[in-house]
C-alpha cells in the first residue's frame, strides 16, 4: 500500500475506488483473486454475484475493517483504510450492526456525535440524525427500541446510520434482502436521489439480479474472481441476452469454457 | 482502466472532525459513557441486580456472623472491594463481547472513533455505576451494619472504585477471547476465582504454602483487599494502603492498555 499525498482536487474525477492485483487471503484460502475494477464516482455501482463468491470481503477491504489485503486499493484518492476515510465512509453490514437496547434516535445520536462530536455540533447533529431517519422512513418509529423493531426495520437503522455526516461513498452489503417490494422500490429511489442530488457514490452488493438493472455499472464476481464489469445494457448486448441474470449465466459458461481449455 | 462515464463527483472536502482519530477525544469519549449508561437505563433489572446484591450479601454476611462481629469486620471490608471488581467483570466481559458479535465494534472502528476513546468510555460509564454500587454497599455496612472502620469511609470508596476499574479492564481483555456468551461466563471462575482464594479473605496470605504466597504477590486482588483492610485498622493513609492503591491502579491502567491492543481495526 503506498501512502502519497492528496492528488490535486482539481484533477479529472478520479474514479471513487480504483483495484489493481487485488487479492485477499483468509486464514489458507485466497477469497479474492488478482482483481481489477474501478468505481467511478456519482454512480450506483452494483456488486453482484451468488452467495460466498467474495462480494462482502470485497467490501470490508474497501472500508478497511479486512486483514491481509495485497495489490493496490486506493478509495476516494487515498489508500484502503486510511485513517482520514473514516468519516467519508459510510458501511452497512449485511447483519444489521446497531444496539437493540436504545431506540432508534439514540442509536443515530450516538453515531452522530462520534462523527460530527462537541457540544457546538449539537444543532446540526439534530437536524442531520432527523434527516437519515426519515430518508430510511422510520420518522414514526424513532422512539422505538432497535430490538423491538422488524428485521427489515433494524436494517433500514444501519442504513440510516450510514448515511449520517453525507458520506461521499456509501458502500451497501445486501440493503434490501428481507425487504417487501414497495420499500425496496422506496429504497433505490433514495439510492438513486444520493446519486444524483448529493453526488454520492454507491457500491451496492445483492445476489438477487433483478436489482442489477438499477444500477448504473455492474461488477459481476464468482468465487473471489471478476467476470465482467460494464453497464447492465453493454452486459446484455454483449452477450446478447434478454438479462442481466441471462448475461451473468452466460459469463459463467463463458468463464467455465477458458479454465477448462486452459487446463487441457 | 475502463471509459468510465463522466461523473460530476464533489471533490469538497468532508465536515471533517476536528481532532485526529488517534487522539483520546473528550467529547467522543462521554458521548460513549452516555452511550452505555443509556443502554443500562433501558435494562431496569440490571441496574437492580448490579445495585441490590453486594447490599444482599453484606447483610447476609453481618447475621451469618452474628455472634461474632470482628470476623464481620473482616471478611466485610474485603467484600467491599470484591463485590465491584466482580460485578464489573462480568458486566463488562458481556458488554464487550455483545459489542464484537453484533458488530457494531467493527462499525466503530471504522468510524473516527480512537480505541482509546471506546475504552475510556466504557471505564467512565461503569465506573460511574461502580460509585453508586460501592457507595450503596459501604454505607450500608458502615452506618446499618455497624461495620467498624477505623480509617475514613471515603478511603473504603476509593478503594473500591479502584476494584470496579480493574474489573472493568480484566472484562474487557478476556471478552476478546471470549467467542460467545458462555465462554465468557466460564471467564468468571477462571479469572476470579483463584484471585479470591488467594487474596486473603479466607485466611491470610502469610499462613500459605510459600508457592502460592508468592504467587498472591503477583495478583492484583491481594492489593485490593490488602488496601482494604489497612482502611480498617489505621485511622490515616498508611504507606502499605497508598502501595497497595498504587499498584491497583496500575493494574487496571496496564490491562486496560493490553485490552486496547485487543481491538483491531481490521480483522480476517
Amino acid at each position: 500500500m503506498n501512502y502519497e499525498p492528496d492528488p490535486p482536487d482539481t484533477a479529472a474525477p478520479a474514479p471513487a475506488v480504483h483495484a489493481d492485483d487485488l487479492t485477499v487471503t483468509r486464514g489458507p484460502r485466497t477469497v479474492l483473486h488478482h482483481l481489477r475494477f474501478t468505481v467511478p464516482r456519482g454512480r450506483i455501482t452494483g456488486l453482484l454475484g451468488p452467495s460466498g463468491c467474495g462480494k462482502s470481503t470485497l467490501m470490508r477491504a474497501i472500508v478497511g475493517t479486512q486483514a491481509k489485503v495485497t495489490g493496490t486499493l486506493d478509495v476516494l484518492g487515498r489508500p484502503a483504510g486510511h485513517p482520514t476515510l473514516r468519516s467519508r465512509i459510510g458501511y452497512v453490514t449485511q447483519a444489521p450492526s446497531v444496539y437493540d437496547d436504545l431506540t432508534v434516535r439514540q442509536n443515530l445520536d450516538y453515531f452522530a456525535a462520534i462523527l460530527d462530536p462537541g457540544r457546538a455540533a449539537a444543532d446540526r447533529r439534530h437536524q442531520h440524525v432527523t434527516q437519515a431517519i426519515a430518508d430510511v422512513d422510520l420518522t414514526s418509529h424513532a422512539d422505538a427500541l432497535a430490538g423491538n423493531l422488524s428485521g427489515g426495520q433494524r436494517g433500514r437503522v444501519s442504513l440510516a446510520v450510514a448515511l449520517l455526516g453525507t458520506p461521499e461513498l456509501l458502500v451497501l452489503d445486501e440493503p434490501t434482502v428481507g425487504l417487501d417490494p414497495v420499500l425496496r422500490r422506496d429504497l433505490w429511489q433514495l439510492f438513486h436521489d444520493l446519486a444524483a442530488t448529493r453526488g454520492t457514490t454507491l457500491l451496492v452488493s445483492s445476489h438477487v439480479m433483478d436489482e442489477a438493472e438499477r444500477c448504473h455499472r455492474l461488477i459481476l464476481m464468482r468465487e473471489g474472481e471478476l467476470l465482467a464489469e460494464d453497464t447492465p445494457g453493454a452486459l446484455r448486448s454483449r452477450t446478447g441476452a434478454d438479462t442481466v441474470e441471462a448475461a451473468f449465466l452466460s459469463l459463467v459458461d463463458e468463464a467455465a469454457g477458458r479454465t477448462r481449455e486452459s487446463t487441457r | 482502466m475502463n471509459a468510465s462515464p463522466a461523473t460530476t463527483a464533489r471533490t469538497t472536502t468532508p465536515a471533517a472532525p476536528t481532532t485526529g482519530p488517534s487522539a483520546l477525544s473528550a467529547s467522543r469519549t462521554t458521548a460513549t459513557a452516555a452511550r452505555v449508561l443509556r443502554q443500562l437505563r433501558h435494562d431496569p433489572r440490571t441496574i437492580a441486580l448490579l445495585v441490590l446484591i453486594p447490599c444482599l450479601m453484606l447483610i447476609l454476611l453481618r447475621y451469618v456472623f452474628d455472634a461474632s462481629p470482628r470476623t464481620f469486620d473482616d471478611i466485610g471490608a474485603s467484600l467491599l472491594g470484591i463485590f465491584p471488581l466482580i460485578t464489573m467483570f462480568l458486566v463488562t466481559s458481556i458488554a464487550t463481547l455483545r459489542e464484537r458479535t453484533s458488530g457494531t465494534l467493527e462499525r466503530l472502528l471504522a468510524l473516527p472513533l480512537g480505541k482509546a476513546d471506546l475504552i475510556a468510555g466504557y471505564a467512565l460509564a461503569f465506573g460511574a455505576l461502580a460509585i453508586v454500587q460501592s457507595a450503596l454497599a459501604t454505607g450500608l455496612a458502615v452506618w446499618l451494619l455497624g461495620l467498624d472502620v477505623t480509617g475514613s469511609p471515603w478511603l473504603l470508596l476509593l478503594v473500591a472504585l479502584l476494584d470496579a476499574l480493574l474489573g472493568t479492564a480484566l472484562g474487557l481483555f478476556v471478552s476478546a477471547f471470549a467467542a460467545s456468551e458462555f465462554q465468557a461466563v466460564q471467564f468468571m471462575p477462571a479469572v476470579i476465582f483463584p484471585q479470591l482464594l488467594l487474596c486473603g479473605l479466607f485466611t491470610p496470605r502469610s499462613d500459605m504454602h510459600p508457592v502460592l504466597e508468592t504467587v498472591s504477590d503477583v495478583l492484583p486482588m491481594s492489593y485490593a483487599v490488602d488496601g482494604m483492610n489497612q482502611v480498617l485498622r489505621h485511622t490515616d493513609m498508611t504507606a502499605t494502603f497508598v502501595r497497595d492503591v498504587l499498584i491497583v491502579a496500575g493494574c487496571a491502567l496496564l490491562v486496560l492498555g493490553v485490552g486496547a491492543a485487543t481491538l483491531r481495526r481490521r480483522t480476517a
